[in-house]
């Protein structure tokens, strides 16, 4: 059974239709990248999924249940964790209380505390640069550490399914390498589920996995990464046909 | 000299709370509470059996005062939070002149409920009266209640500090104050952070509500109209939506008040509040973003 299921998704803002009913399946522990030029509704489809933007028509399912219009803080608690393009960390809170901040929706639970803190600490081992600066102000670490550092945070809420837009967004490619290496290296230890969203497909031809390719809010292609890097479909796809 | 510090710091204090009241609120809504004013003096009439008379039928006002002070608390609380969940809920997504709108509509709704019940004549009340007693100190006779509004407002503020910084409450509000959209995607209910605002903002009210009856020892259905009027300058000039700010801008204005009442010739004194805002415009020349700018103050829910 599918983990996250979109189905026939339209997404309006006034008199424009940013996306026209997009579909897809995303099976557990399954990596998907959503990729697509400047203005495709990638982003529109990213907060219609985190219910900040709730869709004008179809449906969302995670985890066997209908999450359409559903308040994002309900949603983060069912474990979709949502890392928003432009990343949001929280600038004015220490370091540490951004992560802290996702442990919340567990606090009703026996041994939550125990339980963050061993979270924290898995953090700090994978980023360790947060854990220097942990009492720092989130607000002034670099781009490539405010990445990791919303990250973290989603990792904190425990979630089943990450989804993160554009995490290579403003910064150097040696960043979002590393950025990129060790969210491959806890999808593997974590059994994760991945949603990313990036404008270049070629991030998604390197790691692997499924690929859908955006434009115009429409999905145009579905597949295998690999395979479709290989395909001159997708230059096609992205740049939109017969326009050159 | 003594004297001037002490009247400073008791008006200060009134301004602070009140700005600290509308700064909770605005943080996490981008709402100015105009209805705040009206929460103040509700506080007060709850203690009054309805009736038109100068001379108030004390009800709840007989208790003791470890139980009078908890119940005005909490009925500044409870309005508050009534307001938000049968008003302000349903603007959540409007924008803020259409919020603000709303709140002066509230206030007057709760302003003509108590002209109904209570007719518009100031009544008079004894609200805490063996504070009214002079104490003295270090040579100044003051009355004690100065002194315990001071204190107990240093106190207020430093467990409000205290609250908002330690707790998990405190952090996400203050999570939700800079980027509310973010906190609910971490799994912050927006219900629960907001109404937990309301409820520390009316909490406030109620204890300016106790001074103002303590101090001046009437019930008017106007009180909190001053105070209001001076703590929405402090929350402007302090930055709109930062604590601190709110704060040290309402101190700021008790002290410019009372330093301006003793410095300025008697003739100009009545023009004092003149002079008082003529130096807010100045300020707000210099720092249009306030004292404190509070940060990235983005989106509401
Ligand atoms: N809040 C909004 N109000 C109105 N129009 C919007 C809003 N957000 C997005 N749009 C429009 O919807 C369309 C899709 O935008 P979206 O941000 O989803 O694209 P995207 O694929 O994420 O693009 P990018 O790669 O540049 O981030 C665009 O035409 C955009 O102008
Ligand atoms: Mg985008």
């Amino acid at each position: 059974m599918s983990l996250l299921a979109v189905s026939d998704v339209t997404i309006r803002y006034g008199r424009l239709t940013a996306v026209r009913e997009v579909a897809f399946t995303l099976a557990e522990g399954e990596i998907l990248f959503i990729t697509g030029p400047n203005g495709a509704g990638k982003s529109s489809l990213m907060r219609a999924i985190a219910g900040v933007t709730p869709p004008a028509g179809g449906r969302i399912d995670f985890g066997g249940t209908e999450i359409t219009g559903r308040a994002p803080e309900e949603i983060a608690r069912m474990g979709l964790s949502m890392v928003p393009e432009g990343r949001d960390v929280f600038g004015s809170l220490s370091i540490e209380e951004n992560l802290m901040l996702g442990t919340g929706m567990h606090s009703r639970e026996r041994g939550w505390k125990a339980r963050a803190a061993s979270a924290l600490e898995e953090v700090y081992d994978t980023f360790p640069i947060l854990k220097e600066r942990r009492h720092g102000q989130a607000g002034l670490l670099s781009g490539g550490q405010q990445q990791m550092l919303v990250i973290g945070r989603a990792l904190m809420t425990n979630p089943r399914l990450i989804a993160i837009d554009e995490p290579s967004l403003g910064l150097a490619p040696n960043i979002t390498d590393q950025v990129y290496e060790r969210l491959i290296a806890l999808r593997a230890h974590r059994k994760l589920t991945l949603l990313i969203v990036e404008q270049s497909s070629t991030r998604a031809v390197m790691v692997g996995g499924r690929m859908i390719l955006m434009r115009g809010g429409q999905v145009l292609l579905d597949g295998d990464a690999g395979a479709m890097g290989q395909s001159e479909a997708l230059q096609a796809a992205y740049f939109g046909y017969g326009e050159h | 000299m003594l004297q001037v510090l002490f009247d400073a710091l008791s008006l200060g204090s009134l301004y602070a709370l009140g700005a600290l009241g509308i700064a909770l609120i605005f943080g996490v809504m981008r709402l100015v509470n105009f209805a705040h004013g009206d929460v103040i003096a509700f506080s007060v009439f709850a203690l009054l059996w309805p009736s038109t008379d100068a001379v108030a039928i004390v009800f709840a006002g007989q208790m003791p005062w470890f139980l009078l002070i908890p119940f005005i608390l909490a009925v500044g609380a409870g309005l508050s939070v009534l307001s938000e969940i049968v008003v302000f809920r349903r603007f959540r997504h409007a924008s803020p002149a259409t919020m603000m709108i709303a709140s002066f509509a509230l206030g007057f709704v709760i302003r003509y409920f108590l002209l109904m019940l209570f007719s518009s004549r100031p009544k008079s009340i004894s609200l805490l009266p063996a504070l009214s007693q002079p104490v003295e100190i270090l040579g100044a006779r003051m009355p004690l209640l100065q002194l315990i509004t001071i204190l107990a407002t240093i106190v207020m503020l430093f467990a409000l500090s205290v609250f908002v910084r330690k707790t998990r409450f405190g952090l996400e509000m203050r999570a939700a104050a800079e980027n509310f959209t973010m906190a609910r995607m971490l799994g912050v209910r927006a219900n629960r952070v907001i109404m937990g605002a309301f409820a520390l903002s009316g909490a406030l009210a109620g204890a300016i509500s106790i001074i103002l009856g303590a101090q001046t020892g009437t019930a008017d259905i106007q009180m909190g109209g001053a105070v209001m009027l001076m703590a929405f300058i402090a929350t402007v000039i302090g930055g709109l939506g930062s604590l601190e700010g709110a704060v040290l801008a309402g101190f700021l204005l008790g002290a410019a008040s009372v330093v301006m009442q003793t410095v300025l010739p008697p003739e100009a004194r009545p023009f004092r509040d003149a002079f008082v805002y003529g130096a807010v415009i100045l300020v707000l020349l210099f720092r249009p973003q306030g004292l404190i700018s509070a940060r990235g103050t983005k989106e509401r829910v």
